[in-house]
Order: structure tokens, then C-alpha cells, then sequence
């Protein structure tokens, strides 16, 4: 007997919905509703899913069994681009990964870079990619916090903390000319030094954002609906989201202070006192939590590099990776050679491979680089950390409420532009 | 019509007072049939403005557009920014995002298209009432941008795009600028219409009759030349 021809079991509720002979009786008392499990879509085309994410989800009745991402909705061939364009022209591109970290991505494949070419970047250079990655972090939080707390219903808190992100935005528009994408960073230090007056800008915001962190958590901590939405919600263990290769504030939140900028620092980070905020249970509170406190660190970073900030060179002196002073074009041959050279067909790189970690608001964003000796590179790979978490998505919302797997979502913060890439 | 101003919470002098009074007593009359002759004529005069439907209609549309809560990429980030705060969109009544594309009448790209995603964007455009618009937003979604590789779709190869915003991604001034331009074509604002497209700002429509009197006035006030035979 096949499975078709076996007696179906129809609760007494179902039973009564689809016949007509019963459909006017009074229904059954205390029986379960229907227990029939649905494949329900979301996305990619969904408020919810910070982009264009799109879930194939089980539901028995209210209840997630099981979820299958379906990625690939701003695919974008970033990586394939790389391949066909010079170092110093991918910059751009790699910023256009995970767009809300766009110092991050461009640090890691410059980062990467570096070690290939066997540079040393100035220690100012290095100060101002801290100023600018940790401010980078603050953006980001902010946009997570605005826009997953309209997930879960707290409308309010987007225009707070799209305020404090206009002001950050406008001191990245102050030093580097651009809101977002700056291409500040480049191979060898920073495309130039910062303006007059822009370390008291930065200052005057380091002294207002702890502040704004506590009436964001004022706002939000208090709030009755939010707490019962987060708290022990989905929480995951930290040996599962180690084996599952998440990093990040979803890692710390569940008590493993991993954190790149500790474990193994690059650009000065050894040079700064902070601490690594963690959580204790893993639930969404606590990860909700961990980056609140983050925001916090990352202005006691931008603070102690501001006030240590060392004067010199912000490029490499070398004339064969960075571009001669302009005023040297009208006067010098050498400098016209170099300039032109390193226009038309780049600086070429020195056989070899390198994957060049660092931690961005997400987790560790790994540039892998291979060179085949050339100016432009053989392959580009970003170990983007919003891919590597997504994974974590079914193992967390296995077994709960579906408005619950919306809550996760908002708090796993993933960005699909660097999830496709 | 003059227009008063007065600052906010002051309260309304004695003469303002009854001559808003003695209004509402004559809109009652009207209503009630009591008004006519002169007295009706001039009510109808001050407080009536005629229209077309198709004009009223337009200007309703182009003042409350519903944009669709679409998402794609970096520009995504820059629309929410619009929304937010600094250039608060609801100053000019574009807040109301609407989740369904049943809901919305103005679709925004707001990032690159992918080939994978093209499809998505075509059905939500097709599950959109009409009277409908779309903004392509960024270098990505109008040209395929930084990026003019194997994955990336301009808006215009599937769907029909009404303004096209540059930048990468477009200030949220930018954005708001191309919204109020579409405003401005819903309208149907002449100066979104030919005169750009031809080189033709600074000139005047006349009729052919009109146009050879205009011709030798135009002549004859040109210091330096009698007032003949000019082609200017």
C-alpha cells in the first residue's frame, strides 16, 4: 500500500473545513488546530530581510521546523571584476561588497596587498584607518539598530540613530569627499591627509556618542515588547556557532571574546586600550546588547587614536606603488614616468597568496589575494562574515515562532551585498 | 490673492475673527440653497476654484506619491537616509512606504540589478497599480555602474524608468531632487518637457499668424539694423 492510498488522519477542526455537511455544526472543543506542515516563501522581496534575502521556510503551524536561505539576489561579480582591473582600481569595487563596511573591505584587500608588496604603511595612515574603521563600525551599528528595531516594531529609534549616522557621515564626507564608498583607503596608507580641524569634529563626536548609546538603550532596554521579543529568543551555544565558522558580535554575544583586533591586530589596534564586549546567553538580547556596548568601545578607540595620533608621511614613500606629489609632474621626468605608468597600468605585485583577516562590524571580513606577479591581481576572495553567518540562521530558529525568526534576522544583521557579492 | 500671515499660537484679531465668521455663515447659506444672485456669484468667485479632473487628479498623484519599501543595495541605505531626519521626505509627503507593491505607486531601485533579481524587480513593477512610476537610483540600476560585468542589468533593458538619479550612491538630495523632478513630470510641468530636450530654453510659443508681427518688432528694437529681412 503506497503512502497515497493510506487512510488520511484529519484532525476533527480540518475535517469540519473542508466538508460541507459539517461546516455548520459547532466546531470541536480543544482540539489542536491543524498541524499540516507549510512551505511558506519569504523574499526576496520582503521588508524584513534587510534586502534581498529570500527564505524558504517550514512552518508547522506557527512554529519553524526548518529554513532554507536562497542567496544570490545581488550577485553582483565583484570578485570577477577584481580580476580584470589593476590594485589600485579595485578599491572601489571591494567597497561595494558589504556596503555598510566599506572601510573594513577596503582595509582587508589593501591589507592584503601590503603583505604581498612587503610595505610598511606610516603610523599615521595607520591612526586614520582606525579613526575612520572604528567610526565605520558606529555606522553600521546605527543602521542595524534603526532599522531591526523597526523590525520588531520600535519605529522610533531609526531617526535617533539615523541622526548620530548623518553626523558620522558628514565627517567622512569632511575628510575623505564621499558619504559612502570613500575609496579613502589605498594601497600603502590613505589617498590623502586629513583637513584642518577635522580631529575636533571627530572629538566633539566622541564626547556626545556614549551619551546617545544610553538613551538608545534608555529607549530600548525599558521597552517591555522589546525585552520579551529578544530575550531568550534563539539563543545558540558557542561551540555550535564556532563549528558553524560565525564570527563576530553573534560569536561574543554567546561569551567567546574572539575579536580580531585583540587575537591578532593589524593597523596599530595593539596600540589601543578597549575591551571586548560579550553576552552570556546568546540570545537576541544579548547580541543586541553586545553591539550597543561595541559603539561605546569604538569611540574609546577613536579617542585614544585622535590624541595619539602621530604627524608624518599618510603614503609610502615609494614612488613604484604610490602616486608622485602633483607638482613634481611639471618639474620632474622621473615623476611623469611613475605617474603615467602607474595610471595607465598599475603597480605590479610579487607572486604569491595571502589572506589578510580583520574585524568589521559583522565579524572577520578575510581578503584572500593571489598574485601571479602582474598589476592586476589573479583572484580576489572575500570571506564575507554576513555569509558565514546566514548559515547559522536555521540552527537558531529551528523550533520557534516565525515573528521570532524576524527578530533573529534583524539581529544576526546580515548585508546582502557582501553575503552576494 | 493676498495672503495673511500670522505667527503660530497667536490668537486671530476681532476683524479676522468675524470676517471668518461671516464665511462660514455664506459657504452655510450656499449649501442650504439660501444664496443667490450677486451675493451667490461672488461666493462662487472667491471661494471656488475650477479645474479639470485630469489636473486635479495629477496633482493629487504627484503630491502623495507611495513609494514601494524595495531595498536592493548601498543606494538602499541612502532611501532610508531620505526618510530619515535631515531631509525628511515627508515634508513633501512621500513618507507613506508601502510594503506591498499593491499599496505603491513609485518604485525605487535603489542598488544594482542582477540578472537574478531582474525578474523580481519586472513582477513587482507588474503587481503596481496604475498610475504608476519608477526612479532608477545610482550609476548601477541606470548603467550598470563600477561594476558593467556579466551580473549586472540596467533598469531600462525590462522596464520602463522614469527618472534616472547619478551618483553612487546619489546623496539623499540627489534622490530627493529626482523625486521632486518626477513630481514635476506628473504634473506636467512645461519645463520638463521639450525646451530641454531642443535647446529651446528662453524662447516663446507663438501662433504663425502671431509670429510675423513678432518678427518685425523683434527687428526693429535690434540696435544697428533697419527692420527688415532679419532671420534671427
Amino acid at each position: 500500500m503506497s503512502q497515497l492510498d493510506a487512510p488520511r488522519t484529519q484532525s476533527a477542526y480540518r475535517q469540519q473545513e473542508e466538508s460541507i455537511e459539517l461546516s455548520h455544526l459547532p466546531g470541536p472543543e480543544g482540539d489542536a488546530p491543524d498541524q499540516e506542515l507549510l512551505t511558506l516563501n519569504m523574499g526576496p522581496h520582503h521588508p524584513a530581510t534587510h534586502g534581498v534575502l529570500r527564505l524558504l521556510v517550514t512552518l508547522e503551524g506557527e512554529v519553524v521546523r526548518d529554513l532554507k536561505p536562497i542567496i544570490g539576489y545581488v550577485h553582483t561579480g565583484i570578485e570577477k571584476t577584481a580580476e580584470d582591473k589593476p590594485y589600485w582600481k579595485v578599491i572601489p569595487v571591494v567597497e561595494r561588497m558589504d556596503y555598510l563596511a566599506y572601510f573594513t573591505n577596503a582595509m582587508a584587500f589593501c591589507g592584503a596587498t601590503e603583505t604581498l608588496l612587503d610595505i610598511e604603511v606610516p603610523k599615521r595612515a595607520q591612526y586614520l584607518r582606525v579613526i575612520h574603521m572604528e567610526l565605520n563600525r558606529i555606522v553600521s551599528h546605527l543602521v542595524w539598530l534603526g532599522t531591526s528595531a523597526l523590525d520588531v516594531g520600535a519605529m522610533s529609534m531609526l531617526w535617533y540613530s539615523f541622526r548620530e549616522k548623518e553626523t558620522i557621515l558628514d565627517l567622512f564626507e569632511y575628510s575623505t569627499g564621499q558619504r559612502m564608498h570613500t575609496r579613502y583607503f589605498q594601497v600603502g596608507g590613505v589617498i590623502e591627509d586629513i583637513p584642518a580641524g577635522w580631529t575636533d569634529k571627530v572629538l566633539e563626536f566622541c564626547k556626545i556618542m556614549p551619551g546617545r548609546v544610553d538613551q538608545y538603550g534608555a529607549l530600548l532596554n525599558k521597552n517591555e515588547i522589546l525585552l520579551q521579543r529578544l530575550r531568550n529568543v534563539c539563543a545558540l551555544d558557542e561551540q555550535t556557532l564556532v563549528e558553524l565558522g560565525v564570527t563576530g558580535p553573534l560569536l561574543r554575544a554567546a561569551g567567546n571574546p574572539w575579536d580580531l583586533r585583540k587575537a591578532m591586530p593589524y593597523s596599530s589596534y595593539e596600540d589601543f586600550d578597549f575591551q571586548v564586549p560579550i553576552g552570556v546567553n546568546g540570545d537576541n538580547y544579548d547580541r543586541f546588547a553586545v553591539r550597543m556596548q561595541e559603539m561605546k568601545e569604538s569611540v574609546k578607540i577613536i579617542e585614544q587614536a585622535v590624541a595619539m595620533l602621530p604627524e608624518g608621511p599618510t603614503m609610502v614613500d615609494d614612488r613604484k606603488i604610490a602616486l608622485p606629489p602633483r607638482h613634481e609632474l611639471a618639474t620632474s621626468m622621473e615623476a611623469l614616468i611613475h605617474h603615467f605608468k602607474l595610471v595607465t597600468e598599475g603597480f605590479r605585485v610579487p607572486p604569491g597568496e595571502v589572506y589578510f583577516p580583520v574585524e568589521g562590524p559583522r565579524g572577520e571580513y578575510g581578503c584572500f589575494v593571489r598574485s601571479d606577479g602582474s598589476s592586476k591581481p589573479a583572484r580576489v576572495h572575500m570571506r564575507d562574515p554576513s555569509f558565514v553567518n546566514l548559515q547559522a540562521t536555521a540552527a537558531m530558529v529551528k523550533d520557534s515562532y516565525i515573528a521570532d525568526l524576524i527578530a533573529t534576522l534583524a539581529m544576526m544583521d546580515p548585508v546582502l551585498g557582501g553575503i552576494d557579492r | 490673492m493676498e495672503v495673511i500671515r500670522q505667527k503660530v499660537g497667536q490668537k486671530p484679531t476681532a476683524g479676522q475673527m468675524h470676517e471668518f465668521r461671516s464665511r462660514q455663515l455664506t459657504a452655510r447659506q450656499l449649501l442650504t440653497g439660501d444664496l443667490d444672485g450677486a451675493e451667490l456669484d461672488e461666493h462662487v468667485e472667491s471661494s471656488i476654484l475650477t479645474t479639470t479632473l485630469e489636473k486635479a487628479g495629477k496633482w493629487s498623484a504627484g503630491n502623495a506619491f507611495m513609494p514601494a519599501t524595495f531595498g536592493l543595495a548601498c543606494c538602499a541605505i541612502e532611501m532610508i537616509t531620505t526618510v530619515a531626519a535631515r531631509t525628511d521626505i515627508a515634508r513633501f509627503g512621500f513618507e507613506a512606504f508601502r510594503a506591498s507593491p499593491r499599496q505603491a505607486d513609485l518604485l525605487i531601485l535603489s542598488g544594482r540589478v542582477s540578472i537574478k533579481m531582474a525578474p523580481v524587480v519586472r513582477r513587482i513593477y507588474d503587481q503596481m497599480l496604475e498610475p504608476k512610476w519608477a526612479i532608477a537610483m545610482g550609476a548601477c540600476s541606470s548603467s550598470m555602474g563600477v561594476f558593467n560585468n556579466y551580473a549586472v542589468v540596467p533598469a531600462d533593458k525590462f522596464m520602463p524608468v522614469d527618472v534616472h538619479v547619478p551618483g553612487c550612491p546619489p546623496r539623499p538630495e540627489a534622490l530627493l531632487h529626482g523625486i521632486l523632478k518626477l513630481r514635476a513630470m506628473v504634473h506636467d510641468d512645461p519645463s520638463m518637457g521639450w525646451r530641454e530636450r531642443h535647446g529651446a530654453e528662453g524662447t516663446v510659443e507663438v501662433l504663425p499668424e502671431e509670429g510675423e508681427a513678432l518678427r518685425r518688432d523683434f527687428a526693429a528694437n535690434v540696435p544697428g539694423r533697419t527692420g527688415h529681412g532679419t532671420n534671427a
